[in-house]
């Protein structure tokens, strides 16, 4: 079969529906995001339409960029741990045999969906002093007394890890699963450790997807919202969960929908850098 | 000795990924209201209060309406854009696409906020179905990954046969193109269910107030008062997760769907 270019009119009704929708519910809606991040603010949480940038200037105090400092280091750190151990865990899984491979992408999956709640319900519940992990290590004798690892930020990181663990194997997988296994095979014959192999032929070969990946993840750990809400103290805020907190509970809508804006450009840009990097669209495979 | 190294990597991230699990699991089991582990006396009695107490069998049955019927939507919004991709020649349709797969790439909290805009200025906010329509648009990307997936399977020249015996479209997506790409759409919707049953923060922005979906409810009472009811929803919903994505394994090609290149494949 040949694919044809639409010609009558009613060749355009399939994508009539879909574009319809996407053009009311999420594009219209992004519109109207913009447009209230130029509004102004007045007395008893509501806003009136005016255009100025007062909301765009909040950037620049010492608060703003302490929160945006603070996330950008937060999700960099997040997505390289997650690399680090997701890279030789991708690699290892796609060499496992299909039947085994399956069970452990069901299971990854099972942990990518939870939700974010129960994953923050869950870790501050293992990190407590009543429930926690201190209880085990009090048992084993390596502790003296249970302790409360929660909050701080090593509990935000060990969250923030869980969760975008399961993607960076993910979106990895791909890519690992098509490698060809010649290229560790000669490695092996000419006389390489596998961990050397890995090392010198493997990683290299995928250089340009693991920047990527390290991209798409940066991303992922940039929208968590409310682990760090959960299992962190108010310093460990990202800009996720500050826009939540201006739009609900502090009701400037203006000034959450500029913080959206600024956070859109930001993901935007940075999926533009991690398409120019692999030189294909889509790198996200989820 | 590697095989062992490799052995116990996957046993270290295995209990990584299923510690938390196992504790909230435990937790549940508490005989009294206590978030105590291990569990002090056995009781069954929270995993059957999810569905005994009127105020979490109610939520509970919000989620699975909403998620299903957000599916419904998602599927029904990329079925016919996958299907105009594959069939026609037409360079700025990918411009839905991508507005298709934006929301899921894009921080979260950006289509809350865009959808807690919408329905704020057209007077709907607080409308239980509000919900769905944005879940709809939120998770379209997953179908439309799995779907545009399975389109890429048909091999043409079956559908090149179907026409030259007269059939036309309707009748070739009727008996060819819809039987061989159902298991893509099951799974499509499959992903889009689960990943709706779970979210929090759209639904939060849209509904937060007035209808309680369970991952709310969860929210809630992490806030104001823990019950281990919570803890048994949330073991209830691992479970869920995992029968769902093992029946999407059992009855299509998981390693396939997540993008992994399978034997038989031409390219």
């Amino acid at each position: 079969m040949r694919r044809s270019p639409p010609q009558k009119p009613v060749d355009y009704l399939p994508i009539a529906f879909p574009a319809i929708m996407l053009g009311v519910f999420f594009v219209i809606p992004f519109a109207i995001m913009v447009a209230i991040s130029v509004f102004e603010r007045v007395q008893g949480g509501f806003y009136e339409p005016a255009f100025t940038f007062a909301n765009y200037a909040r950037f620049l105090t010492p608060f703003f960029g302490k929160v945006l400092a603070f996330s950008l280091g937060l999700a960099a750190l997040v997505s390289a741990v997650c690399l680090l151990i997701g890279v030789p865990f991708t690699y290892m899984l796609t060499r496992l045999r299909r039947g085994k491979q399956v069970v452990w992408l069901i299971a990854l999956l099972g942990v990518l969906s939870l939700s974010e709640v129960i994953i923050g319900f869950a870790w501050s519940t293992l990190l407590s002093r009543t429930a926690g992990l201190s209880n085990l290590f009090v048992w084993v004798g390596l502790m003296e007394r249970p302790e409360a690892w929660t909050p701080g930020f090593a509990a935000v990181l060990t969250g923030l890890v869980y969760q975008a663990f399961p993607y960076t194997v993910l979106v990895l997988y791909p890519a690992f699963s098509r490698l060809d296994p010649s290229l560790m095979e000669a490695a092996r014959t000419l006389g390489c450790s596998p961990a050397r192999a890995f090392a010198n032929v493997v990683l290299p070969a995928m250089r340009k997807t693991l920047l990527a990946t390290f991209i798409i993840v940066f991303i992922f750990a940039l929208g968590a919202y409310l682990l760090p809400q959960i299992l962190g103290r108010p310093q460990h805020w990202t800009l996720s969960v500050l826009v939540t907190d201006q739009a609900i509970y502090q009701s400037n809508m203006p000034f959450a929908a500029a913080m959206a804006v600024f956070l859109v450009v930001a993901s935007l840009a940075l999926v533009g850098l991690s398409m120019a990097i692999t030189g294909r669209k889509g790198a996200a495979g989820v | 000795m590697s095989k062992l190294l490799t052995r116990m990597f996957f046993v270290c991230m295995a209990l990584f990924l299923a510690l938390p699990i196992v504790v909230i699991a435990g937790v549940a089991l508490n005989d009294k209201k206590t978030l105590a582990f291990p569990p002090q006396g056995l009781s069954a009695d929270w995993y059957l209060s999810v569905f005994t107490d009127a105020a979490w069998r109610s939520a509970l049955v919000n989620s699975v309406l909403v998620a299903a019927t957000a599916a419904a939507i998602s599927v029904a919004i990329a079925l016919p854009l996958a299907w105009f991709l594959w069939r026609r020649v037409a360079p700025w349709a990918q411009f839905v696409q991508v507005i298709g797969f934006s929301p899921f790439i894009l921080p979260p909290v950006i289509t809350a906020l865009g959808a807690l805009s919408f329905w704020a200025t057209t007077g709907f906010y607080g409308q239980p179905w509000t919900i769905v329509i944005s879940h709809g648009i939120f998770f379209v990307s997953l179908p439309l990954v799995t779907i545009t997936l399975g389109f890429a399977t048909i091999d043409r020249e079956v559908i090149e046969a179907g026409m030259t015996m007269g059939a036309d479209d309707k009748i070739l997506m009727k008996t060819v193109i819809f039987p061989l790409i159902r298991p893509y759409v099951i799974s499509g919707f499959a992903f889009a269910f689960v990943l709706s049953l779970n979210e929090y923060i759209v639904a939060y922005m849209t509904v937060g107030f007035t209808l309680e979906t369970i991952p709310i409810k969860v929210f809630n009472a992490l806030r104001y008062g823990y019950t281990p009811t919570m803890a048994a929803v949330s073991v209830f919903f691992v479970l869920v997760a995992v029968g769902v994505f093992g029946l999407v394994a059992r009855f299509g090609d998981l390693p396939k769907l997540l993008g992994a290149w399978s034997e038989g494949d031409e390219t």
